[in-house]
């Protein structure tokens, strides 16, 4: 808990007489990666736009390098939570480049003048801003689509741009919604090494995924919630092993679930 | 006459770089918050009618003669006031309705537009009637012999080309390459995700309607220097030719409202001049024009097919 950078208390989140999160619990250490998975509707993208600021919790906090996040999704993002989408939602009349420089917005400095006059002030920002977003496009294997608008890249590369936008903010802390959605186990397993490359810059990563397999091999830990309740959390064997995720979770017959589940562990 | 043709294409160019001018201020918005703002011709209005409040009652006699000097004061005095107007119409009169229905922000322009040309009305001295517009730049024509005739060009006909397309120019370029007009793209193409980006939309949203206003105002000052007679009327009658220039283009694409804008000012003084009917026929021309195109192709010369929206 010492170096703990994320940390949501009790977070609930009701609509009217529905309770989507109740009393959410847990802690993002520094450099971690966790999985947080759950049935449909289990609520794992509300307690997403609960840390994003999107929406604030009815009860409950969360807190940043023990700060209070502001209610201004905007804010939130400044002080270093990026996130991306299940639904893919870039800005798809925009190139690869220009969605990845959106992402640098809140980390440029530009005076009204300046960019009217295109004074040096404003050339030395957006060169800074075009180094860094080559930089990210090349980092996630994108560069040759530089210049493509985004609505018009594969389906697979849509996904590793949304994850280069949000690392264009400079977050410490990164939020994945489904990154492996739709993909095929190549393009899985890219993301998988990109998500742990992503951890090598020292970035914290929760990620909602569905595939258990990918999730168990990711992650250092693994949150299990189900009904808006954190069920179980632990090692990714120790969530494995525990008969309530079996049930809860995966509802089907024990044997079944279990021979899902290590049909993951043959593969690397 | 080639002569005769080649005068009403540049007499076209005129009116159209203004028509443009003005229609991009209905094309920002429109492409940020999805609203037609009827209010914006009144902007452009009341941006003529500060600045000859500037020149009248502010300009010591000696600088009025200095057009020189005048010109950019007035061109100044109008964007400045065009701004401050459009600033609180968005913060009093369309803030509030942000999350309304559509049609309420609507109706909201149509009165905002009402009651700007009263408020002028009512409080610019001798407003009720047309009033005369200084001279602030050079006057007379430029006559260019061609063939057997010759084409006129008023100079400040060349004054509203020149500064027209010089802003349209730095306005697209400010919109496709700077941290601000990557921000006002993005708010347009999905809001919510424009927030998680670091970006506030009410700033972006201000800023549009500040780009827009200024560039209204403008055109205010160079509508009264060219004519040399304004009236509280100017607003509704070129507020609307620029937002049939918005639609014409593609509503939401700046190069499409400068495009529109032309076309417009181009078959209103050619069809004037050769379609049946002569001049008095020249709206009609305008809008046979735009419903054609709204048959043909109704997102306009630029617009895009099907908007992607969240």
């Amino acid at each position: 808990m010492t170096d703990a950078i994320l940390n949501a208390t009790g977070v609930t989140m009701r609509f009217g007489g529905l309770t989507a999160l109740n009393d959410v619990s847990f802690s993002l250490t520094e450099g971690e990666v966790i999985g947080l998975i759950g049935p449909n509707g289990a609520g794992k993208t509300t307690l997403f736009n609960c840390l994003t600021g999107l929406y604030s919790p009815t009860a409950g906090e969360v807190a940043l390098r023990g700060k209070q996040l502001p209610e201004d999704p905007a804010k939130v993002t400044e002080l270093g939570v990026a996130r991306t989408f299940q639904n893919i939602r870039l800005f798809p009349s925009m190139t690869a480049e220009e969605n990845v420089l959106v992402g640098r917005h809140c980390r440029m400095k530009q005076s009204p003048f300046s960019s009217l006059l295109h004074g040096p002030g404003f050339r030395r920002s957006e060169a800074e801003a075009l180094t860094r977003s080559a930089e990210l496009l090349e980092f996630v294997g994108l560069t040759r689509f530089s210049d493509e608008l985004a609505r018009n890249l594969p389906y697979g590369d849509q996904r590793r741009l949304e994850i280069a936008r949000a690392l264009a903010t400079d977050p410490s802390v990164l939020l994945l919604d489904e990154p492996t959605a739709g993909m095929n186990a190549q393009e899985t397993e890219a993301t998988r090494r990109l998500i742990l490359s992503i951890r090598e810059l020292g970035v914290s990563v929760v990620v909602i995924e569905h595939d258990t397999k990918f999730i168990f091999t990711l992650c250092d830990r693994v949150l299990v919630l189900v009904q808006g309740e954190l069920l179980v959390e632990g090692t990714p064997d120790e969530v494995r092993g525990d008969p309530r995720v079996v049930e809860a979770y995966l509802g089907a017959p024990p044997e079944e679930v279990e021979a899902q589940i290590h049909a993951g562990e043959q593969t690397p | 006459m080639l002569s005769t043709f080649l005068s009403q294409v540049v007499n076209g160019l005129i009116l159209g770089s203004l028509i443009g001018l003005i229609a991009l201020g209905y094309t920002m918005v429109y492409g940020i918050i999805q609203l037609i703002n009827f209010a914006h011709g009144e902007i452009f209005m009341v941006g003529s009618y500060g600045g000859l409040a500037m020149f009248t009652y502010l300009l010591p006699t000696a600088i009025q003669n200095q057009w020189w000097f005048a010109l950019p004061l007035l061109l100044i005095a109008g964007a400045a006031i065009a701004v401050v107007v459009a600033v609180l119409m968005e913060r009093f009169a369309y803030r509030p309705l942000r999350n309304a229905p559509r049609l309420a922000p609507l109706i909201t322009a149509l009165g905002v537009s009402v009651a700007l040309q009263e408020a002028v009305r009512v409080f610019y001295p001798n407003a009720t009637a047309a009033v005369p517009f200084p001279k602030v730049f050079v006057e007379g024509t430029l006559a260019i012999p061609i063939g057997d005739g010759i084409v006129p060009i008023r100079y400040t006909g060349m004054l509203i080309i020149v500064v027209s397309l010089l802003l349209a120019f730095a306005l697209n370029t400010f919109v496709n390459n700077s941290r601000m007009g990557r921000a006002m793209r993005a708010t347009s193409q999905d809001r919510d995700v424009a927030r998680l980006m670091g970006i506030n939309p009410d700033r972006v949203i201000v800023l549009t309607f500040v780009l827009g206003a200024a560039l209204a105002g403008v055109a205010g000052i160079l509508y009264g220097a060219d004519l040399g007679l304004i009236n509280i009327n100017i607003g509704l009658q070129n507020g609307l030719f620029a937002f049939t220039a918005a639609v014409l283009g593609g509503i939401g694409n700046i190069k499409g409202a400068v495009a529109g804008g032309l076309v417009i000012g181009l078959v209103k003084t050619l069809g004037g001049q050769y379609l049946p009917g002569g001049t008095p026929y020249d709206y009609v021309w305008i809008f046979v024009v735009l419903i054609a195109v709204l048959v043909f192709r109704p997102q306009g010369f630029f617009g895009e097919t099907e908007r992607v929206r969240a």
